[in-house]
């Protein structure tokens, strides 16, 4: 399916079906997510897209009721193939939630934590500071909150939240950035800048966001994708199918004609 | 309503708010035997306390002595010679016992809520709680028989020691008595942590155990030590069991193998033999005005630290 196929892949995903319990959420979805870029995935509510994202860092996994067929390769790799550790799946493959969830820590802290989890040898200070610092430079956070790096993080506006829940993950380099409506609890101000930080991550990360925001996914990605009922209707670039979608579904979802 | 309306443009007031009728006088009777139900339960407490108060007050203005009551491990009030009345050593012989009781219930409470809260689910889960609130119903007297004739022989056997009645028999037996609501309150803490920081800390590739000592026993501390908290509250008071396990003589204990007295034991044992107003009498008394206070005090701050919990 679409996409520039002569970039590196990042995601890719074969035949890949998913069921919580007897209900079949993924249809044989075929995707290729290229890597350094941004891609946006768009669809009606209950479409499958959290399920799609939160199955590329096994996260679903914690519900102990999903099954799976199909791979998933992240930069190569397939992630669900045996002996695969989870710890470095979850390493290379970060993922931002809807509601911004910092933990009840430190804003240092919740920085840190990720790193403390996948580095084994002790960082003298003067070095975590670098990487707090350097993690929340990238998310334009860290004039704002240099001088209170020991407050609780949970203190923060949900802007500011949301934005550490993406620094936290940056210590570690992740290879792949995942975001469920990561701009869904913020107000337009808010929105507008995650946006902005988003789009300076692009090229450092390969990034897949979900978003029920057109004009977003329309603004704020290189490519997009459409599904409907668990299945991948459409995958091109996000230009291509904002003005000459090939499906009508596309089409009608695009001008709003679903919910 | 639509249609009401269609009719009369503007309908008279529903009749059923201008005239009182049989259930607006339930409503107020309702209303009438809780607010008794409420009140009846605070006037009683406050009438226990004015009672135990004025029993007690007799000795506070009369033989009590500041130094000797809290620093004096007499204890004989039925002296023949001089009467003294010290606390001291059945002090120890509370703490003591309750001391090495948290050893024994934090661990086993907190361990139990751990595994209920986070590595269970379902119907196992379901059994745990159920059990562990059968646990809570056990009844202190058959706690106290157990230490006696169980507990006692093998501490005998196991430590060669002459007498099993001691301050290790009676602290198990008040740990296991303490831990299962313990349990349930630590249950509660932790799962108030709400899941989305559970979520956080595994999709960062955070383990099971990283999760629960990097993440949720430092979010439900308040919780946790309001658990124990509450134990120790449970420990101070608790009366049949001490009795029946620790011994019951007076000794200011170097070792867990040391019978002691606890004071709630004292009350319990000697209130019956005792002439009404007498000085013994009525220092009995001046002990549960001590164990009120202490007790009262120990619940308010876990009360306290518990409700911090919640608001966040
Ligand atoms: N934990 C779960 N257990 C059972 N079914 C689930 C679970 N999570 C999601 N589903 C079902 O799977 C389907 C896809 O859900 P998913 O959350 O992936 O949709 P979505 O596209 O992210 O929707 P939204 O835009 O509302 O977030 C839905 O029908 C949903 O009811
Ligand atoms: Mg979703």
């Amino acid at each position: 399916m679409g996409g520039t196929s002569t970039r590196a892949l990042a995601i890719a995903t074969q035949k890949l079906n998913l069921w919580y319990g007897t209900f079949q959420a993924l249809f044989d979805i075929d995707l290729n997510i290229g890597q350094g870029i941004i891609t946006s995935m768009i669809g009606p509510s209950g479409c499958g897209k959290s399920t799609f994202l939160r199955s590329v860092n096994r996260i679903n996994e914690r519900l102990g009721y999903v099954r799976i067929t199909g791979s998933v390769d992240v930069m190569g790799e397939d992630i669900y193939q045996q002996g695969v550790e989870l710890v470095q799946v979850r390493k290379q493959v970060g993922m931002v939630f809807q509601r911004p969830n910092p933990l009840p820590i430190s804003i240092r802290d919740n920085v840190l934590f990720s790193h403390r989890l996948h580095t084994s040898d002790k960082c003298s200070k003067a070095r975590l500071d670098e990487i707090v610092e350097d993690a929340l430079q990238q998310v334009l956070l860290w004039d704002v909150v240099k001088d209170k790096l020991q407050h609780k993080a949970t203190s923060l506006s949900l802007e500011q939240q949301q934005k550490l829940c993406i620094a936290r993950l940056l210590p570690v380099k992740p290879a792949v950035l995942l975001m469920d409506e990561p701009c869904s609890a913020l107000d337009p101000k808010g929105t507008e800048a995650v946006e902005e930080l988003i789009w300076e991550l692009r090229g450092k990360y390969s990034i897949l966001i979900v978003t029920h925001n057109m004009a977003q996914a329309r603004r704020a990605s290189d490519e997009c994708v459409f599904m409907l009922m668990g299945k991948v209707i459409e995958h091109t670039d996000t230009g291509d199918m904002f003005v000459t979608p090939r499906n009508q579904e596309t089409a009608d979802y695009i001008e709003g004609r679903y919910g | 309503m639509e249609q009401n309306q269609a009719q009369s443009p503007s309908p008279p007031l529903d009749t059923r708010f201008d005239r009182l009728n049989s259930d607006w006088y339930f409503d107020k009777l309702a209303q009438v035997l809780m607010f008794i139900g409420g009140i009846s339960v605070i006037v009683f407490i406050i009438g226990i306390f004015v009672f135990v108060s004025i029993e007690g007050f007799g000795f506070l203005a009369g033989k009590f002595e500041f130094s000797e009551f809290f620093f004096s491990p007499d204890w004989r009030p039925t002296s023949q010679t001089k009467e003294t009345y010290g606390l001291l050593a059945l002090m120890a012989g509370t703490a003591s016992v309750t001391g090495f009781a948290m050893l024994v219930a934090v661990p086993f409470s907190l361990g139990a809520a751990i595994y209920i809260a986070e590595f269970s689910s379902g119907k196992k889960r379901e059994f745990l709680k159920v059990t562990i609130e059968l646990l809570a119903a056990i009844p202190s007297v058959v706690w106290g028989f157990i230490g006696l004739t169980i507990m006692n022989p093998l501490i005998i056997q196991i430590f060669h020691v002459p007498v099993g009645l001691n301050i290790l028999n009676a602290g198990i037996i008040l740990g296991l008595m303490a831990a299962p609501i313990m349990t349930s309150i630590a249950e509660d803490a932790l799962k108030a942590v709400p899941d989305r920081y559970r979520e956080a800390a595994e999709a960062m590739g955070a383990t099971r155990w990283q999760m629960i000592y990097k993440v949720i026993l430092p979010a439900a501390k308040n919780g946790l030590l309001g658990a124990i908290l509450l134990g120790v509250g449970r420990g101070f008071g608790e009366t049949m069991a001490v009795l029946m396990a620790t011994g019951h003589s007076i000794n200011l204990p170097t070792s867990v193998f040391d019978s002691v007295r606890a004071l709630t034991a004292t009350i319990a044992a000697e209130l019956g033999e005792t002439a009404v107003g007498s000085d013994h009498y009525q220092a009995l008394f001046a002990i549960g005005i001590f164990l009120f206070a202490v007790t009262f005090v120990i619940n308010l701050v876990a009360d306290l630290i518990v409700r911090g919990v919640r608001k966040g």
